[in-house]
Formats: structure tokens, sequence, C-alpha cells
């Protein structure tokens, strides 16, 4: 029962079990591009855990020949923080979706970026309920009319980068379920990364919230109101690729190269290591462009590694080598 | 030792009381320490506000700590106390009634002025009124004469007056004989960096004990010789210390990294406090933000191959529901420590109570069992800590161990278990022989499935809350398939009842009278039955600690008695499980609901109105 090899490809990745998603749902791509990301990780299949909440998104386990866990509603979080610290070698993912992360799961999330747990997160977010037939999610658009809300919502939503570099996060990368080649390279880079890295993934729910993202992942828009951000690079976008953004004041602004008397030199160049979240944080709220890619990937700490530290440390300086020295130890009295 | 010759006393129970802040608990450790050392047996009981420091001077605001020694056997802290420790008016107001005319009470005339004793809520200056007339009345000015013990060296009002604590234990120490050498002894590690505070603390307790002395208040000292115990090494360990204990013997003996996953709460922090002092055995402590993170935490450690726990008390175990139920489906080795308190919602945080047992045992959504045992005493802790682990680890089960706040924070000697002495515990782990291995086949004798966890290759498999196939443990909505599921899952938590020990009985083994009590209640119980078997009624007492299954022989002892009286902390839950269980007996009903331990005499009263009924 062993696989020796690391030669792996996308296809030992597949599980026996037939793939339940509604046709032409946004999760097949996103499936496959997680599929192709594993063989270029570098880690064997028994390292691999993948983690759940509820939701459409959350059977992704059972879909991936590795360890897995479907877990309960919101927790899923937690879960993987407790399966990371038994075994800080494994490498952790977290499948979720708007409303398992960001409602009923809202808590677990944060503090799993607080502490900078090293687990992977990508978040599916298609501004819905899929798997409760449609009610609006924490990411519903203002106004929007769903099953929950027939006169539009009334609640303000959540984006998710604010909310990730809010509690201090690390890395918060954003993608489209129509880019399959950019999803799968911010997955290999989030594995990279040691700590909580967060990928929200732009899905199309197809039966419940068709085309919310198609201003953004249309064919015809695409380029001109999406900006893919590298580090290092300039912030260009656009058909012509004459498109950038600067700094105004304290606001980015949308300007175009070659007018007034504007170069690719005054275009801003994407730093994601900068420590200083402000810049990053101002790319994950723009709304037009939208803008993807890794925004932000800064080295830190992780608590698991923290934890692995401490115990060894203890460990090393305590004068209890075995339980028994622990029982016998303190005040204590012999009856004879 | 004064000139006055020493009476030897059998045993004596002595209550420490006074405001939140006047170090009471502290105190009453240090007179339960010195004993232990001396070699008595001992129970105690403290007894404080939920409030960290509820208003000064009024009756809510005092904490009290209640210890028991004896030459003889004792199991309990004692109904009434023999020595009442008065601190001040409140305190004095708080334990009155408990205290039997012509005992002694030690008050603190300092803190007995108009203001003290009208906050406290006398109508009139109780020294004056007559109402302790009957008592042996010591009254010492212990806050002024702790003053002017402590002029001179240089000490802050505060501290002078954080020291009178230990005045009083000076004197106390006198009237039974005590030596200070072991309260010297705590006061210089805890005060080793300020040698002033420590100098006061130290003037203070041997002022104290020079103090009663002199005074002929009492009439001589007395002493309370060392118990006829079991030879072996001793220690005094309070219940919270000896669960977190058993979860470190029980991950050592089954070669498992410990993890726990815990929410501070009221009582149950300590055992988190306990297992974070102890990461050096590799114990992976990880305070999480919520209750439910606490227990998925722990879930996910499972998963991935630890001997995985988490710690709670009632309302946590309500927010814990859903997971245990996760744990259930998927099969997973997993402790929930519930140290009960009064309830329901927020309730009595730091009292007592065992009206969780439903809620242990049914508090989740489907058909879900779960085994639950429970702890008899502070030092049966460890035991069932121990035993909560074996289960969990060999039947691949989660497991709910029940203490409740009175085991939890009181103390006992225990005799100190080494690990070789324990039984061995076996994970029920997949082994290499294994041919085509399935995530949800299951050994013929106990049905626990084999555990096989990230880091193991060829074992990659999934796992959820969805109902499970029988075999491969793939989603499954077969409907015959869910049915035989829910059987097979109960069948497993039954068939542990194959590997517990059975109902024993203390008292009589067969007769008129069978009590029938479990968990925290022992000792008082005990006590009870042992005082009633005098009578010429034949009474026993069967005491459970395995609930969940009961032990295979439970239905053999009750036959053997004419009635069974089932007495517990709670509006009767036990028993109504009893009947459930076990129908074929008639069952009478003995409940108490104050958020407080039997008293031993309430229940010999409840047992011979028993005996008596026709």
């Amino acid at each position: 029962m062993t696989v020796e090899t690391l030669e792996y490809t996308a296809k030992d990745f597949s599980s026996d079990q037939e793939v339940k998603w509604c046709p032409g749902c946004g999760d097949y791509a996103i499936l496959k591009a997680v599929q192709k990301a594993m063989p270029l990780i570098g880690r064997k299949k028994e390292e691999i855990v993948f983690v759940s909440g509820i939701g459409c998104s959350s059977r992704f386990p059972y879909y991936m020949d590795t360890y897995g866990f479907h877990s309960i509603h919101g927790r899923a979080p937690a879960l993987a923080t407790g399966v990371k610290l038994a075994n800080p070698d494994l490498s952790v993912w977290q499948i979720t979706g708007d409303g398992d992360a960001l409602a009923i799961g809202g808590n677990h999330f944060i503090h799993l970026i607080r502490r900078n747990v090293d687990i992977n997160v990508l978040l599916f977010n298609n501004r819905i309920y899929g798997l409760t037939k449609g009610q609006f999610s924490p990411t519903t658009n203002l106004g929007q009319k769903t099953k929950s809300s027939p006169q539009g919502t009334i609640d303000n939503p959540f984006n998710p980068g604010e909310l990730v570099l809010g509690a201090n996060g690390y890395f918060f990368a954003r993608a489209t379920d129509t880019n399959a080649k950019a999803m799968t390279e911010i997955f290999v880079e989030a594995e990279k990364h040691r700590g909580a890295s967060i990928i929200e993934i732009m899905q199309n729910c197809v039966i419940f919230n068709k085309d919310i993202y198609a201003d953004y992942t249309g064919k015809e828009v695409k380029l001109d109101h999406q900006l893919h951000v590298e580090h290092g690079k300039p912030m260009i976008f656009g058909k012509e690729s004459n498109k950038g953004l600067v700094l105004n004041g304290f606001k980015l602004e949308v300007v175009t190269i070659g007018e007034n008397g504007i170069t690719e030199k005054d275009i801003l160049v994407h730093n994601a290591k900068e420590e200083d979240a402000t810049l990053h944080m101002m790319l994950a709220k723009l709304q037009m462009p939208i803008v993807t890619g890794i925004i932000r990937s800064v080295k830190s700490d992780t608590f698991d590694q923290r934890m692995k530290v401490q115990v060894e440390e203890v460990e090393r300086k305590s004068p209890f080598k075995s339980v028994d020295d622990l029982l016998v130890s303190g005040e204590t009295w012999e009856i004879k | 030792m004064g000139t006055t010759a020493i009476k030897e006393v059998d045993k004596v129970v002595i209550k420490f009381a006074g405001d939140s802040g006047d170090g009471m608990q502290l105190t009453g450790t240090q007179f339960t320490g010195t004993s232990a050392l001396l070699g008595n047996d001992i129970a105690t009981f403290p007894d404080y506000p939920a409030e960290i420091r509820a208003p000064q001077g009024t009756v809510a605001g005092v904490s009290g700590f209640q210890v028991h020694i004896g030459h003889a056997h004792i199991h309990t802290p004692g109904d009434n106390p023999d020595v009442l420790v008065a601190m001040n008016a409140a305190a004095l107001k708080a334990n009155l009634r408990d205290v039997a005319k012509g005992k002694t009470i030690i008050i603190d005339t300092d803190n007995f002025k108009r203001k003290d004793w009208e906050k406290a809520g006398f109508e009139e200056d109780p020294l004056t009124s007559g109402i302790l007339r009957e008592y042996n009345l010591v009254e010492a000015p212990i806050t002024s004469l702790t003053r002017t013990a402590l002029e001179g060296i240089g000490l802050d009002n505060k501290s002078v007056l954080r020291s009178k604590n230990m005045f009083a234990l000076g004197m106390v120490y006198w009237m039974f004989s005590r030596p200070l050498d072991y309260t010297e002894r705590f006061l210089k590690g805890k005060f080793g960096s300020k040698p002033e505070v420590l100098e006061g603390n130290i003037k203070a307790l041997k002022a104290g004990f020079n103090y009663a002395d002199t005074i002929e208040a009492f009439s001589s000292a007395s002493t309370v010789l060392p118990a006829d115990m079991e030879p072996g090494l001793y220690k005094n360990v309070m219940g919270n210390e000896a669960t977190a204990w058993g979860f470190l013997a029980a991950a050592e003996k089954a070669g498992k990294e410990l993890f726990l996953g815990s929410y501070p709460i009221t009582p149950a922090s300590d055992i988190l406090h306990e297992l974070a002092k102890h990461r050096h055995f590799g114990a992976k402590v990880f305070q999480a933000e919520d209750e439910i993170a606490g227990i998925t935490s722990a879930i996910g450690a499972a998963f991935a191959g630890d001997l995985a726990i988490t710690t709670t008390s009632g309302p946590g175990l309500a927010l814990k529901g859903e997971a245990l139920g996760l744990a259930v489906m998927t099969e997973l080795p997993l402790v929930v420590v519930d140290v009960q308190r009064g309830g329901p919602s927020t309730g009595l945080p730091t009292k007592t109570e065992q009206s969780d047992l439903m809620q242990a045992l049914y508090g989740r959504n489907g058909e879900s069992p779960v085994a639950v045992v429970a702890a008899k005493s502070p030092a049966d802790c460890f035991n069932m800590a121990y035993r909560a682990a074996k289960i969990a680890l060999e039947h691949m089960t989660p497991v709910i161990l029940l203490t409740d706040g009175y085991v939890a924070n009181g103390s006992q000697p225990w005799k100190i278990q080494r690990t070789k002495e324990l039984e061995a515990i076996t994970p029920h782990q997949v082994e290499e022989s294994m041919q085509n291995w399935q995530p949800y086949e299951r050994n013929t004798d106990t049905l626990a499935r084999y555990w096989a966890y990230p880091g193991m290759a060829g074992y990659e498999h999934r796992v959820g809350g969805l109902e499970k196939d029988e075999l491969t443990g793939n989603v499954s909505y077969t409907p015959e398939n869910h049915e035989k599921m829910v059987h097979t899952r109960a069948e497993k938590v039954q068939r542990i009842a194959n590997y517990i020990p059975e109902l024993s009985v203390d008292g009589a083994s067969e007769g008129d009278l069978l009590v029938v009590g479990w968990g925290g209640t022992y000792g008082s119980l005990l006590t009870a039955v042992n005082q009633c078997s005098g009578n010429a009624k034949k009474v026993g007492l069967a005491h459970f600690s395995f609930i969940k299954p009961l032990p295979a022989n439970t239905a053999e002892v009750f036959a053997k008695f004419k009635k069974i009286l089932v007495c517990e902390l709670n509006n009767g839950q036990f028993v109504n499980y009893l009947r459930g269980e076990l129908p074929q007996f008639s069952y009478q009903s003995y409940t108490k609901t104050q958020g407080l331990p039997f008293r031993v005499v309430e229940l010999t009263h409840a047992i011979n109105k028993t005996l008596e009924e026709k």
C-alpha cells in the first residue's frame, strides 16, 4: 500500500468519488487547478490534508486522494489548526466558502489569521449561499434580491481582503475561477509561504448567482477590469497595457500611460513583501479594476513553529524526564 | 508548645472565612499541606464567590475554605466546622448557622465595628447581642496585632494588612499543634524575591502562634494523630490537577502526544493551567478562541494522531455539542472533561452540581452515543482521566468525563501511582499486516474502527460529518446503511461494558437498602452509609464511576436489595436514566440543588427515612 514516487501527476490526486457539483460550477475549475498544483508542491500524498466546513465548496476533500476531513459549518479553521499543531510537518489546506468562512465561521477565520498558523485557505467566494439554495451571504452586494432578501439586502457586505489584512494577515491573494493558470501558480506560492495564506477565489455559482463576476471575467472586459499584480512589477493593465495605478494623495487612481504626461515610470511598482499593509489594503479594496494575484506575502513567525520551539525549549530545561518524575515531585510523605 | 497538655482528637473540621481578598484559600491550603505532611487523612472544600473581588465586607464577598483532618479515615470536608475563623463580620454572618453551639469561633475584633456588622447584615452588634454566648468565642484583634508585630520592618500598610491571614493561621497551628516549617518553606518560595514581604509573613505567622500560646482563651492545644493509611508515598492533590496528570500519564503510556484544545471557564480552567505547565512532556496546549474551537481543534488533533482532549464546564459543553456529534460520526478518540457547576445558563459558576448528566448522555442532535464516566473524589480524577483516555483510544470513541466543582477544587491525600502500575493503553491503530484496509472496517470484538492518520502512507482517506458507508467510510445516504450505522455506533459504546471494572458495593452487599450515587458525592455517601450500618437494617452503597455504559453486573447488584435510593445533586437525572436502562427495578430519589455538596446528616436522615417507610 505504498506510493514511493514523488513523480505525481494531477490525476494522482483525483479520488474515486464522483464529483457532484452542478454542471458549469466554478468549483470544477478550482478542483482542477488544485490537482495541478499538488505535484508542484513537492509533498508526499500522505502528508497533505484537506479540511473543509459546510457548503458546496466544502465537499472538496472527498474529491482529493489525500487525507481529508469534511467537518462542520464554520469550524474548519479550528479543526485544521488542531491537525497542524498535532503534526506541523503536514501540508494543511482549508477549503471554505463565503458563508462558511465569513458568517458562521467568522470568528475562527480571523483567529486563524491572527495566530498565523501555517495553513492554506481557499475561500470560494460566490457571494451567495448555494447549498441552502440561494440566500444572501456576507459578501452579497448591497441591495441584491435573493430568496431571503426579496426586497433586496440591507446588509453591508464584507470584503474578504479587508478582513484578512485587518486581522494582520501576512498572505492574501485573489484569483478568478476563469484563470486556471493563475490559480495554480498562486496555490503553489501559498504553500511555499509559511503562515496563514488566504486566497479569495471569485467563483461563479451558475444556479443562484450566475455571472455575478461577469463584469470582471467576461472576455470583452477582463483585461480592462482586472489588474493582475506581480511582485516587483509595475501595476499596469488594460487591453493595450496602457493603464496603471498611481497614488494621488491617500487614494489610488487609475491613469493612462501617454496621457497627461504619464509615463510607465510613474506607475506604482507592486511590493507584496512590504510589511506596512496600507497599500495592500487599498489594492484589496479597489473595485475597478479588481486586483488579482498575490497582493501581500510577508515573512513572519508562525504559530505552529513557535509552539514547537516552545515545547522543545521547555523539554530541554525541565527536570522532569517522565511523568513519574512529576508525580513524585513537590511535598510528599511516606507512610510505612 | 506551652505548658498545657496536648489533647488528642480523632478528627476536626476547620473553616477559614474572610473577605475574598483576605487570602483564605491560601490559608486553608497551607493548613491542609501541613496536616497532610503529618500523615492526617484530609478532605477540603473551597467555597468562594464568582466575583474576583465582590464588595468588601459583604456576605456576597465572603471566601471560605473548609478543611477536615482526621486520625480516622474521612471522606468529606465535614458538615459543620469545629473551629470557625471569621476575619470579619460578614464571614461570621455567612457561616454562623453551620457552627454548632459549644464549638470554637475565632474572630478578628478589628473588623467588628458598627459599620462592619451593619454591612454584614446584622441588626445589632453580634459581639454584645448574645448570639455568640453559647460558643467558645476567641476575640482577638488580629489586624492590629499583626500591625504591631510588623512595625519597623518597612512594609507598606497594604502589605501589612495582607499578612493578617498568616497571623490567624499561626493561631490555628498552635491550637492543633502543627509545625510552622511547611508554611515557612512555602513563603520562602513565594516571596523569595521580596525579602521584606517574606519577613512580614513569617513574623505574622509566628506572632499568631505565640499569641495563641500566651492567651488563655484556649484551654489546651489539641492534635490529630496520623491516620492509619495504606503504606506508600503520598502527596496532596486537587481534583483538576489530578485530572491533568491522568492525561499526561495516559499519553505517555499510549505512546501518544497530548493535545489540549480549551477555552477558559470556571471551574475547569485549572486543568488548562496545569497542562500548560507541562509542555515539556510534549503536551500541546492550545487556548482556543472559543469553546467550539477548543473541541474542533482537538478533533483535528485526534484525526492527526494525537491523544486529544478538551476541557470545559456545563455552558461550554452545550457549545461543543455539534462538534461532539462530529467526533461520534468520524469515530475518533477524544476526551471531553466537563467540570460541572450549577446551571442552567451561567447559573452558579463557582458552586457544585451534578446537573450535566443528561446533557452528557443526550445533548446532541441525532442518535449520538458517547461513553460517559465520572470521578468520585479529587484523587480519583487521576484514575478516571486515565481511564477515559484509555477507552477513547482503544474503542475509537469520544468519552465524556464528568467531574464537578467540589471534586475539582477539593483536595485529598493521594497515594502516588507510578506509571508502570497503570494498565497498558493500546491505541486501536491500523496494523502493517492489514490487507486492503477500509476506513470503517471494525474490530469484531469492540467494533472499534482502525485509526490511520496523516503521515501514514497508503492510508489516505476522507472522513466527515455526513453519514458513512459501513465499510468504506464514503458518504452514504442508503436507508439501510444509516440504520445499521446507528445501531453499530450504539453497540460499540455498549460493548465498552466488557472492558470496564464491575460495580462494587461498600457496606452490606445485600439487604434492605442500596444507596446509589455517582461522581463527586462518593465521600458523603460512603460516610452516611457507614454511619447507618450500625442499624439492624442492612445498607449498601453502589457508587458509579461508569455511567454509559453501565457496568455489566449492575442489575445483579440491584437485585440483591429490597429498596434502591438514588442520591444526586440535581433534580433526578441519574435515577431517570436508570429507570430507562433497568426498568425492572423500583427506584426512590433523594436530590439536592443548592450548589453545595451533600451533608452527611442530610443523607443519614434520607436513608433512615427510606428504611422506615413501608
